[in-house]
């Protein structure tokens, strides 16, 4: 789950790393009244959407004067933002962050996320702050210095320093930054952050750090123990659709194509996606219903696959291990009953119980196509959905 | 032969009297495999389904000699599951469960590091089978085939397919190996191939990747230098949008990192055959071993 920053800086701040002082406002009105309890001469108004990139897009202002923040709050909200983050519709900026404007003297950056090779945490740190991070590691990964982390153990003081001194830090600094990486540390391990970076960290004139931006991603497997971060999804990021199949405990992830998939297991989901369009077709979505799904699982399934208008028809791919054939026959059927739904569906079953499976689908007195093997199924539903593109 | 599981496996089922420990624990015993109990804390001392419950695994591996340990726990307690039985000395671990936290993992492989007699499969995984002897998992028996391809995979429902594809021309299975979906796993594919290279009885293996991390692009590099065998492989999510997590917590293509298309091509470079559809992968097997 992705946070927004504003969101993501309260959690830091709780665990001691120095964030500017700022509110969040979702009316320009609300943005001119935190501008003045803050009392500076210089704000920020910052859009708060899931996406990077937001300062190039123009989501980002310095605002002198009351004035000027009111006139900025008023051009980022409701604005759809576009970054090379978003896609070319952008997302709609529903809040935005305004915060205290800080004299900056250098700009650093700090990250942690899980090393799956090492299957140990990872410490990035590197003086190239407030740049596109990928792009550092890309043309110049010598600048990126790394820690790996003991997880017994935690970060460890002497390699908060040595990161600190590898991106350029003297005297006091160093020593403020090593706290601060240490607590950035504490919050990424208690809060199950699976990506938790500051980019910028700044160092200001008066040589004070401050976390400038936040990007946090909480691991979802482990949202279950923290029921204080409910109220943080922010659901007008998401597709109605991928909202409405999470409730259903459904992975569904919409696409641009025309030809809707219900597949059983990750893997194949995905390979059945490949193949549509080896087959000259584009997949719709990806969806898996699970091991375990039952008919009723089967029906929302169906629903939400039929409710993107662009589907012109459905493959249904399921290898049978958990979940029987017959089973899913019921809920196909049950579902194109109720429905009625006005697409052709290619059906292509294997595994356990697949003759029963076959034999309810037969005498349903429903239309399906029957498909062997994945490549038949494929190379059917693209011929059904209107030929290859 | 087969690797990890043969007619000399005793395994336990940490979870039994759950529906999914239960179902499976049948499944496995009628399947050749030799169940000689489970693990249910709380309900030591009594029987379920006619085997022995015990409290801890300790107590199961001291009663039993178990070797081996199928894991049904729920999320929030696996990776401890994980952890006991790597403690009590058991040396095939498998975790079937799906949804750990990694934090919680990040824990279990630190101690499995200290346990290095203890092998740990998946989580999030199918299992493992080694057809005609046994099986440790939720991979369906009636697909299989005894025979002489290995076969290793991050993807459950796509290793049915790959056996499936095998056993529809004749081709039999040494052991099939379920590594899982999770960024944390405990066999890698590399772990996997080195047992099949050093099996006289597997001749040669399909391999099964997807997006997400370089544990291909690492075995890969591994294959040119360790690797004596064919291998067909294929790699789910060549379709798959940048930034979004493809059902599988590791299925994720990250800073323009982890594409099905880097993957395919340190493939090739290694020698192996890269099938690009699903559909290819038995056929093209039976080509390389020039049958």
């Amino acid at each position: 789950m992705k946070i927004h920053e504003y969101q993501a800086k309260a959690i830091l701040a709780k665990f001691g790393v120095p964030v500017p002082k700022g509110e969040v406002a979702v009316t320009p009105q609300e943005a001119v009244d935190i501008a003045k309890r803050l009392g500076g001469p210089v704000a920020v108004v910052k859009a708060q959407i899931h996406a990077g990139g937001r300062g190039k897009g123009g989501g980002v202002k310095v605002s002198k004067g009351l004035e000027a923040v009111e006139a900025n709050a008023k051009a980022i909200l409701g604005m759809q933002l576009v970054t090379h983050q978003t896609g070319p519709a952008g997302q709609r900026v529903g809040r935005v962050l305004v915060e205290e404007g800080l004299a900056i003297k250098h700009e650093l950056y700090v990250g942690l996320l899980v090393d799956r090779s090492t299957q140990k945490p990872v410490f990035m740190a590197s003086a190239d702050g407030g740049m596109d991070i990928e792009e550092v590691a890309a043309r110049t990964p010598e600048r990126i210095h790394k820690a790996f982390i003991e997880p017994g153990i935690g970060l460890a003081p002497f390699q908060a320093q040595q990161l600190a001194f590898a991106i350029g830090l003297t005297g006091d600094e160093v020593k403020k930054a090593s706290k601060i990486m240490l607590a950035f540390y504490q919050a990424f391990i208690a809060t199950d952050a699976s990506l938790l970076e500051i980019n910028p960290l700044i160092v200001t004139e008066g040589g004070d750090l401050f976390a400038l931006d936040a990007k946090m991603t909480i691991d979802d497997n482990a949202l279950y123990r923290h029921a204080d971060f409910r109220d943080l999804r922010d659901l007008s990021e998401e597709d109605p659709l991928e909202v409405e199949a999470s409730k259903f405990a459904l992975n569904y992830i919409r696409l641009d194509g025309n030809i809707g998939c219900m597949v059983n297991g990750a893997g194949l989901a995905m390979a059945t996606m490949d193949i549509i369009k080896l087959s000259g077709g584009l997949p719709a979505n990806f969806l898996d219903v699970g091991g375990g799904a039952n008919a009723e699982q089967i029906r929302n399934a169906f629903k939400i696959l039929m409710s993107d208008t662009n589907v012109k028809a459905v493959l249904i791919n399921i290898f049978g291990g958990i979940l029987r054939c017959d089973v899913l026959a019921a809920g196909v059927i049950a579902a194109v009953k109720e429905l009625g739904v006005p697409v052709p569906i290619v059906i292509r079953m294997k595994g356990t119980n697949v003759d029963e499976g076959k034999k309810m689908l037969a005498e349903s007195g429903l239309n399906f196509t029957n498909a062997d093997t994945m490549a038949d199924a494929a190379d059917s539903v693209v011929a059904l959905a209107g030929g290859a593109r | 032969m087969a690797v990890l599981l043969d007619s000399n496996t005793r395994l336990i089922v940490q979870g039994i009297t759950g529906r999914e420990g239960t179902f499976h624990a049948k499944a496995a015993a009628a399947y050749h495999t030799n169940v000689v109990g489970g693990v249910t804390p709380g309900k030591g001392g009594t029987t379920h389904e006619g085997w022995p419950v015990f409290n801890t695994v300790a107590d199961a591996v001291a009663q039993t000699g178990a070797n081996a340990s199928v894991i049904f726990v729920p999320p929030p307690f696996a990776a401890d599951a994980i952890m006991e039985a790597a403690d009590a000395g058991i040396g095939l671990v498998v975790c079937i469960t799906e949804g750990i936290p990694v934090v919680d993992m990040l824990k279990a492989m630190t101690f499995l590091q200290a346990r290095p007699g203890a092998r740990l499969i998946g989580p999030n995984c199918p299992g493992i089978i080694s057809p005609g002897k046994g099986k440790a998992g939720i991979i369906p028996a009636n697909i299989c085939k005894d025979g002489r391809i290995g076969i290793v995979s991050k993807s459950g429902t796509l290793t049915y397919e790959a056996i499936a594809q095998l056993t529809r021309l004749g081709l039999g299975q040494s052991t099939c190996i379920g590594i899982g979906g999770d960024p944390l796993i405990g066999t890698t594919h590399i772990d996997a191939l080195d047992l099949f290279q050093r099996d006289a009885d597997t001749d040669a293996v399909i391999m099964i990747g997807e997006i997400g991390g370089s544990a291909e692009e690492e075995a890969a590099a591994w294959i040119t230098t360790h690797f004596t065998k064919p291998i067909v492989a294929f790699i789910a999510g060549q379709t798959a949008p940048p930034g979004r997590r493809m059902g599988h917590a590791g299925a994720i293509i990250a800073g323009g990192q982890g594409t099905a298309a880097e993957k395919m091509a340190a493939l090739t470079a290694a020698g192996v055959t890269v099938v690009r559809s699903p559909a290819d992968m038995g056929e093209s097997l039976v080509k390389v071993l020039g049958r």
